[in-house]
């Protein structure tokens, strides 16, 4: 049986508790909002990506319950400083081990410390706050008008 | 009364939810379902099965027979004044909509103005919100205070004769506030308006009697007084329905069809078209003795002893700020806890077998109100015990340490 301990992991509560990376980036090249309906989630994410596609800051403000927090805080973290192309591989790596059967491992090697999230898929009523920044961040690169929504 | 007895009613409450004896406080979404219910409709399935209103055949004639019982059954519990106003709909929101529409579009136009309050469900906001847009009417919101009580003095400023209807929620499922209804009825017919009252949360929980409250509308679903789901009734007076054009066209609704011209038939009927959930009004009329044989003053007068236990105890809890603390209210117990988002708690809570609801419960201006995004709702009902608030309130504390 899946207990509360594999989706409330230390990092994720040490994440819910100190969000890295948290606030406005002013001016930024990118940015978006996103929502999740069912619980009320909001989150806006900022990035200033520049004329090499390197992401040099990324920042995300909102409300949102622990995992849609610690989800946000642990992508900022992972691509601050990296090219755009780094985003494209985790966004891919992230959707695969949230969709994963409940058997698979995540890809330790493929996910680094995003691995931690990978308790979620146990609890399929929160996969949506895990996802919910990765769909925004998505948006915001890609400039969609409409605001990013977990579907 | 005997809880334990009233418990063994419902099979479903006797099961293990991870481990853990199931604990469900999420009536104000659905309450369960009795098993007097659940063999009415099944016997329906099972002996009766056919289509209604028109067989000359035996199984006909017993599912017109049950099905109209039901209607007579509901007709009572509400005291309408005849089967006529009782028509059956998919539940509240099928029943709001179809006053916004039929009787709506007939009597609504530029600049009238619609009174609902901050307190509303969605689907009592939004099918007034589609008839503002269509005719160039207005919507006016009656403000509420801290304690989740609407400004009656603001009430009575907003309305005027340009006040067409007043949608009012007779419980609020957010809140769970009791609206002085009575009181707005009376001011509302004052100026020359009608009355829609939202009663899907009070209809379990207080008597409700239409025409001593000369309510014009009433909406309710069976599925939050111990009935199916997607089954529901509006109740209207009979002068306002015969007015008002059909809702939707099909068979049972009409009289003759030619090319040329239908003639539509006599209510209740007239708003019922097509086939519908047989099985879900025989399932109501049943959860409706239900209510009856224990008796609707006393449910009201135990589950508020419950809701006084469990408000003590929220009261003494650290870090708990209750939403919604109105002197008249029932069955709800709204929250948020400090460093615990509610849909946190809400995944805590079920491992331990306690089922709440966390969200913004359909009513996205509360939350906007209180400035936050989503409360912990712990809503109960008959079947409720001290030692389930007990849990839950254990099972608070053990989410609280997680997070400390
Ligand atoms: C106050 C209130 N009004 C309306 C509704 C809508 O009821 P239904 O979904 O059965 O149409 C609900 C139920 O969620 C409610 O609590």
């Amino acid at each position: 049986m899946f207990s509360l301990g594999d989706l409330y992991k230390e990092v994720i509560i040490d994440h819910t508790k100190s969000p890295r990376n948290f606030g406005k980036l002013d001016p930024c090249s990118h940015d978006a909002e996103g929502f999740n309906p069912l619980c009320g989630d909001q989150l806006h994410i900022y990035l200033q990506i520049n004329a090499d596609n390197i992401i040099e800051d990324i920042k995300f403000e909102g409300q949102g319950c622990s995992i849609s927090t610690a989800s946000a805080s642990l992508m900022t973290q992972a691509l601050k400083g990296k090219p755009l192309s780094e985003y494209e591989r985790l966004f891919e790596a992230f959707h695969a081990m949230a969709t994963a059967g409940m058997e698979e491992e995540p890809d330790q090697e493929a996910l680094g410390k995003l691995a931690v999230l990978a308790g979620v898929k146990e609890f399929p009523s929160r996969i949506k706050c895990a996802t919910l920044c990765w769909h925004t961040i998505k948006s915001a690169i890609e400039h969609d008008d409409q605001p990013a929504i977990t579907e | 009364m005997n809880i334990e007895k009233i418990r063994n009613d419902f099979p479903i409450l006797d099961q293990e939810i991870y481990g853990h004896q199931l604990v469900y406080l999420d009536n104000a979404a659905t309450t369960q379902k009795p098993q007097c219910v659940i063999d009415a409709v099944s016997h329906y399935y099972e002996k009766d099965n056919s289509n209604i209103q028109r067989g000359v055949h035996t199984l006909s004639e017993r599912a017109t027979a049950d099905y109209e019982a039901a209607r007579e059954t509901i007709r009572a519990f509400f005291n309408a004044k005849s089967t006529k106003e009782v028509i059956f709909t998919r539940g509240t929101t099928e029943s709001i909509n179809l006053v916004a529409s039929s009787w709506g579009n007939a009597n609504i136009g530029k600049n009238d103005e619609i009174l609902i309050t901050h307190m509303e469900h969605h689907s009592n906001i939004v099918p007034w919100q589609m008839l503002c847009e269509r005719t160039g009417a207005i919507l006016k919101v009656v403000p509420m205070n801290e304690a989740g009580e609407l400004d009656m003095a603001a009430f009575s400023t907003l309305l005027s004769e340009r006040t067409k209807l007043v949608g009012v929620v007779h419980m609020s499922n957010a809140l769970g506030t009791i609206n002085p209804i009575e009181t707005m009825i009376q001011q509302a017919h004052n100026v020359g308006a009608k009355v829609l009252v939202d009663g899907a949360q009070a209809a379990a929980h207080m008597r409700t009697d239409i025409q001593a409250l000369d309510i014009d509308f009433y909406a309710t679903s069976a599925h939050k007084m111990y009935g199916p789901t997607g089954v529901g009734v509006l109740i209207a007076k009979e002068a306002l329905l015969n007015a008002m054009p059909p809702y939707q066209g099909g068979g049972d609704m009409i009289l003759m069809v030619t090319f040329e011209k239908t003639q539509y038939n006599a209510l209740p009927h007239k708003f019922e078209a097509g086939t519908p959930n047989i099985a879900g009004v025989i399932g109501f009329g049943q959860a409706i003795k239900y209510i009856q044989s224990i008796g609707l003053d006393k449910i009201a007068a135990r589950e508020k002893v419950l809701l006084d236990y469990a408000t003590t105890k929220a009261q003494s809890f650290a870090g708990l700020r209750q939403i919604g603390t109105a002197k008249e209210k029932a069955c709800v117990l709204s929250f948020v806890l400090d460093g615990v988002h509610p849909h946190d708690l809400g995944t805590i809570l079920d491992r331990e077998g306690v089922a709440i609801r966390a969200g913004h419960h359909c009513a996205m201006p509360v939350m906007q109100f209180y400035k936050v995004p989503a409360t912990a709702r712990a809503s109960f009902s008959i079947y409720n015990t001290e030692a389930e608030v007990d849990a839950l309130f254990a099972a608070l504390t053990k989410a609280k340490d997680m997070f400390a």
